[in-house]
């Protein structure tokens, strides 16, 4: 080895072999901090590796904890290490014992595996529990590196049978490593003959036992266990519950959060009427509690109560309140708590959370303050008593000419109207007086939407349009689409004064634009006003769906996944673990196992995962997620009432940008969900005339065509 | 199930770290700032947890620092969460302060902390009582070497054996949080007060003790009559030594405590409660040129408790300046790192009631000004002694052990203002026309 003469690595050799023990130690330290700030220490390997032999306990923590990094780039020099290690395993002090065991497992190289087979042995009959929790955890790192190796050494049954230790911290690290193994096995499917950790009755009472016991982290382990446990009949399920409730009152908040995970599982088969209530009614207070601890369990606590609200919505019915935002709140709590206000708000309530909206929406955080104005808007949809207070709030809340707030409240006042036609129109001339404030494409698109849509009660319609269609070149996609629209049904509900407005946004749409979806919209609308009008009312003024709240956010499928998840990972996320798990030993092996294993109702459940993985591009009214701002049509409210059928939404989904959906949606009518990709394409081709140059002479006639007779009785002689 | 543990300065740098299994490089560390700052650009919320190229970042702050934990599968978040932040509660028992520099000075102990307190990724040892015992910043001045304490793995894994006291006693108190959050218009729109028994043992042997409460479940399932109050409390949490079953079968509280401080039960009322120390704040804003505050503090309980230390915060705009103050009882301090001032009464008795005023200069210009102005609530600070707010009543402490010792306990209770009391002003308070300050 080309061994330096100098610097500080030259040093701290001669210091490490010095002949003072005070010196070494010293130095041994100055090697660890080195290696903490990232330094390369590891050519002193072997000059370290001299001072493992020691009855310094903290020296000889050191060392190893210096082993344990650098084993794997000096392997043929962990050798040299092994005796000492097997001498440890054999010391008089069990903490010695236990930590030379621990160590070697965790160095990880190749050449030392097997001569850790012989001191585990040993360490796993240690008359101390502290070495024998310690060694159990070592089997499973043994069997993550060399599985034969532990099966063959009848490691595995070692390990079963430390479940029936007397001691419950054994108990818990035995139980943990043998998940860890079948995890492992699970995933990479190599043993499948022989069950790593089956779980029978006898386990079951044992684990029970032992989960009175434990320290909280061993509870966690034994609870998560007992989630996996498939029971015999109802008696034993009910039997699970009723041992596993008391856990509700443990301080640790993962205990209880694994304890909610348990009973929602086993809860299932369970019949009993009474104990089902009284289970619910038992998991509110704890759920509630963990609404004290710090912000990061708060979060977690509330993304599982948001899944738990979407199985039973009775869980935390009366506690709307635990839920108001503090001032203090991290921003991604508060999200998290609007979302679950919604969730709770009846008739009973509604006054109240009604005022907390409104004084989130005088808040400095601008995106905060949005959603709080959207959450007013899913109180309306929610609760239909509730819709007028509603508007009146947001009408204040107009008034405060605060630009975000206006435009917010613009883009919900369109989801209201869509919920409630024809209801609320004094409030339009309130609306078009903030036209000039509006510079986001979302709230102008909803205005014009609006527009459009009462165009007959609007007097002057055309002008407020006309604005739009001046500077339709500049606008977004979005309102452009809008526009479009807007002008046509103007045009059909006041054909007189609205010829021209049409002619030229239909002129500068197919001629100027260069969205393919703008112009392939205009042409339709060109094609249907020319050649059959009374189609073109038909298609254009068409009755739409009602919208109304999704109760879920996640298909039914799938939200049944995830309840049987809960504090992990895949329910915070609200998404399938194959979803975001990395793509090594486990990742891609599982997913592509799983695939070939689905039945009918796994199908439907692949699909709405891809359909998340494709990027979860259909806005929700729940899910404050991802804003795309306006880019497609049924964004909003609209999307929603499809997705209440998650099975055969997916496919709406994944087209929810596609313009033409609003032409679909007046054909699919109510059997909207059943519509797939290709029945599009042929609606479009229903749509499509044989000439696909229109004429612009062909449009001029148009209006003759029109009855003009439509009614223009006009409510609202406001401007 | 954690793969690795980190801590990270505000940079992203790592200070420390421990690797607990070889499926995540520690590299992916060095990703993990890029990522939040990312997430931020995009006007998106930071999590604490994220997810991105298969690996799992999950997070939690504290003062300059981040606590990282990272894996590669579907992990029990709330272990990992709980987890950092325990880990959080043993380095400060351990160093006092936990910062960037208490950690650069203690490196090789947190090494060994994070070696026993995790192992393969799993939670282990978090006590930090029975981690003191054999893991010790002195360890070279111990004459013999440590070992494991028995603790660590017994069955009653919180206290050793052979502990010995002259004067067996027990300390116990009852401490009430209230946090309670009234609306502009004057209104209790949330109201919850949080309950914690706290106690210092000072005991021989394995004592076994059990504690009654005037709780009303327990009255009822034990068809007893209540004399006085019986108190219904929400939720109870328990620290692991108190038996869970035994609780939940008869609502006894039976354990073998732990030596020394510490928390036995938490407790958690939603009754409604009157705001024990009402404050109102009528403000006049004069934008430009200054603005003015009258403040009235009222204590709302009996006459004969006392409120001690009374801290009223109420916030004023950042660019205030020239504070003038005159109160009828107390001093009145400004504190522009915070953009409030702080009026302090030493002690407020029951049924009193006092005023303040406040006059600040504003700038005539101003800057660009945020649409929504910044309107924090007032937040009060108290504590009122000899007094709980829900009526919780130590009914018996009784101890036993087997030599047969008497041991005195001794009860304190203590009302005291929770993290969030929190009274909201209104946008302008037009109607009451503030009379001018003289001074």
């Amino acid at each position: 080895m080309n061994v330096p003469k100098k610097g500080e690595n030259y040093e701290l050799r001669a210091d490490l072999n010095s002949e003072y023990r005070e010196k070494r130690k010293d130095a041994i330290k100055r090697v660890i901090a080195n290696m903490t700030v990232g330094k390369d220490v590891s050519g002193l390997f072997p000059d370290v590796l001299k001072n493992m032999q020691t009855d310094d306990l903290e020296q000889k923590k050191l060392v190893y904890l210096y082993l344990m990094n650098y084993a794997k780039t000096q392997p043929e020099l962990v050798i040299l290490a092994v005796n000492t290690f097997v001498k440890d395993s054999n010391d008089s002090n069990p903490l010695v014992r236990a930590l030379a065991i621990r160590t070697m497992g965790c160095l990880r190289a190749e050449k030392i595996i097997d001569y850790l087979c012989d001191p585990l042995q040993r360490c796993l009959q240690d008359e101390n529990p502290y070495v024998r929790k310690t060694a159990a955890l070592c089997v499973a790192k043994l069997y993550d590196l060399k599985p034969e190796l532990a099966i063959d050494n009848g490691f595995i049954e070692q390990l079963q049978n430390l479940i029936s230790d007397n001691n419950p911290m054994v108990v818990a690290n035995a139980v943990l490593a043998l998940t860890d193994i079948h995890n492992f096995a699970a995933a990479s499917s190599a043993t499948t003959e022989k069950e790593i950790f089956p779980l029978n009755s006898q386990i079951l009472n044992k684990l029970l036992i032992a989960l009175n016991e434990c320290s909280e982290w061993g509870r966690v382990a034994i609870l998560t266990t007992l989630a996996r446990y498939t029971p015999l009949d109802e008696k034993e399920s009910e039997h699970i519950c009723e041992r596993v409730v008391p856990q509700f009152q443990h301080v640790n908040g993962s205990v209880v959060l694994s304890a909610v995970k348990v009973i929602m599982i086993h809860m299932r088969n369970v019949r009993r009427e009474d104990l089902t209530k009284q289970l619910v009614r038992k998991m509110a207070p704890p759920l509630v509690t963990l609404l004290s601890s710090p912000p990061e369990v708060q979060w977690v606590a509330l993304r599982n109560i948001n899944l738990l609200l979407q199985k039973r919505s009775d869980i935390l019915q009366n506690e709307m309140r635990v839920f108001f935002c503090k001032y203090n709140d991290p921003l991604y709590v508060k999200v998290e708590k609007l979302d679950i206000m919604i969730r709770l708000a009846g008739e009973s309530n509604v006054d109240a959370l009604l005022s907390e909206l409104k004084e989130y929406s005088s808040e400095v955080d601008v995106d905060f303050v949005r959603r709080s104005i959207k959450a007013i808007g899913q109180c309306a949809i929610k609760i239909d008593s509730s819709a007028e207070r509603c508007v009146n709030v947001l009408l204040e809340l107009i008034a405060t000419k605060v630009t975000y707030v206006v435009q917010e409240a613009v883009v919900v006042m369109k989801d209201i109207f869509r919920k409630y036609p024809s209801t609320y129109e004094g409030v339009i001339p309130t609306l078009c007086a903030n036209l000039e404030e509006l510079d986001e494409p979302e709230a102008k698109a909803s205005l014009i939407w609006i527009i459009g849509e009462y165009a007959d009660k609007i007097d002057n319609a055309d002008e407020l349009l006309g604005v739009f269609v001046d500077t339709f070149i500049e606008e977004a996609y979005a309102v452009q689409l809008q526009t479009l629209t807007a002008v046509v049904k103007l045009f059909l509900k006041k054909p007189d004064s609205a010829q021209g407005v049409v002619q030229r946004v239909l002129n500068t749409a197919t001629k100027d634009c260069d969205s393919p979806d703008v112009r392939d919209r205009a042409y339709i609308y060109w094609r249907l006003l020319s050649t059959d009008p009374a189609a073109a009312k038909a298609v254009v003024l068409a009755h739409r769906p009602p919208i109304s709240l999704p109760r879920t956010t996640v298909s039914p499928a799938l939200l049944e996944e995830l309840l049987t998840e809960i504090s992990t990972l895949a329910s915070v996320y609200h998404k399938p673990p194959e979803t975001f798990i990395g793509q090594g030993k486990y990742g891609a092996d599982s997913v592509q196992r799983s695939a070939a294993i689905l039945d009918d109702e796994a199908t439907v459940r692949r699909k709405a995962l891809q359909n998340i993985v494709a990027g979860q591009q259909s806005e929700n009214l729940l899910d404050f997620g991802d804003d795309d701002e306006g880019d497609n049509q049924l964004s909003g409210l609209a999307a929603t009432t499809i997705r209440n059928t998650p099975a055969a939404a997916t496919s709406i989904i994944q087209n929810s940008s596609n313009p033409l959906d609003d032409l679909v949606s007046i054909f699919g009518g109510a059997n909207i969900g059943n519509t797939s990709p290709p029945p599009i394409q042929s609606q479009q081709a229903g749509l499509g005339f044989s000439s696909l140059s229109p004429t612009p002479a062909a449009a001029t006639r148009a209006p003759a065509a029109v009855s003009p007779s439509s009614a223009q009785d006009d409510l609202l002689g406001l401007f | 199930m954690a793969s690795l543990v980190a801590i990270l300065d505000l940079k992203g740098k790592p200070l420390i770290q421990r690797s607990y299994r070889d499926d995540v490089s520690s590299s992916c560390i060095e990703r993990f700032l890029p990522l939040v700052l990312e997430i931020e650009e995009e006007g998106q919320q930071v999590t604490p947890c994220i997810t991105s190229q298969g690996i799992n970042y999950i997070h939690i702050r504290h003062s300059n620092l981040y606590l990282l934990a990272l894996s590669k599968r579907n992990s029990n978040v709330a272990e990992i969460i709980i987890y950092l932040h325990r880990l959080v509660q043993v380095l400060i028992e351990y160093f006092k302060e936990l910062e960037e520099e208490s950690i650069r000075d203690n490196f090789v102990i947190i090494y060994e902390l994070l070696d026993e307190m995790m192992d393969f990724g799993f939670p282990q040892t978090t006590e930090s009582k029975i981690l003191q015992e054999y893991i010790t910043q002195e360890s070279y001045k111990l004459e013999v070497q440590a070992r494991p304490p028995a603790t660590v793995t017994n069955a009653v894994s919180w206290r050793s054996e052979g502990i010995r006291y002259r004067k067996n006693e027990v300390f116990l108190d009852v401490i009430e949080s209230v946090n309670l959050l009234v609306n502009a218009n004057g209104a209790v729109i949330r109201s919850e007060i949080l309950g914690a028994v706290k106690m210092k043992c000072y005991l021989s042997g394995m004592p076994e003790l059990r504690l009654g409460l005037n709780d009303k479940v327990m009255f009822e399932n034990t068809g007893r009559t209540a004399r006085g109050k019986a108190i219904e409390m929400e939720d109870v949490k328990f620290h692991q030594c108190v038996r869970l079953s035994r609780f939940e079968n008869d609502r006894t509280i039976s354990f073998i405590p732990p030596d020394g401080e510490f928390e036995l039960m938490s407790y958690r009322l939603s009754t409604p409660v009157k705001p024990l120390i009402w404050v109102e704040a009528a403000i006049e804003n004069h934008k430009g040129s200054r603005i003015e505050y009258m403040v009235k503090c009222k204590a709302q309980f009996k006459r004969r408790s006392t409120a001690n230390n009374v801290e009223i915060y109420v916030p004023v705009p950042d660019d205030a300046d020239s504070p003038k103050f005159r109160a009828s009882t107390g001093s009145v301090q400004y504190a522009p790192d915070k953009s409030a001032f702080v009026w302090k009464i030493k002690q407020l008795g029951g049924g009193r009631e006092f005023l303040m005023r406040a006059h600040f200069g504003l700038p005539s210009v101003k800057g660009e000004e945020p649409e929504n102005a910044k309107r924090p609530p007032i937040t009060v600070r108290f504590e009122i002694p000899y007094f709980t707010i829900s009526g919780i009543q130590v009914r018996y402490l009784k101890i036993v052990e087997k030599s047969g010792y008497q041991a005195l306990p001794w009860v304190r209770y203590i009302t005291q203002h929770g993290d969030d009391y929190s009274l909201r002003t209104a946008q302008e308070k037009g109607s009451a026309p503030i009379v001018p300050l003289e001074m």
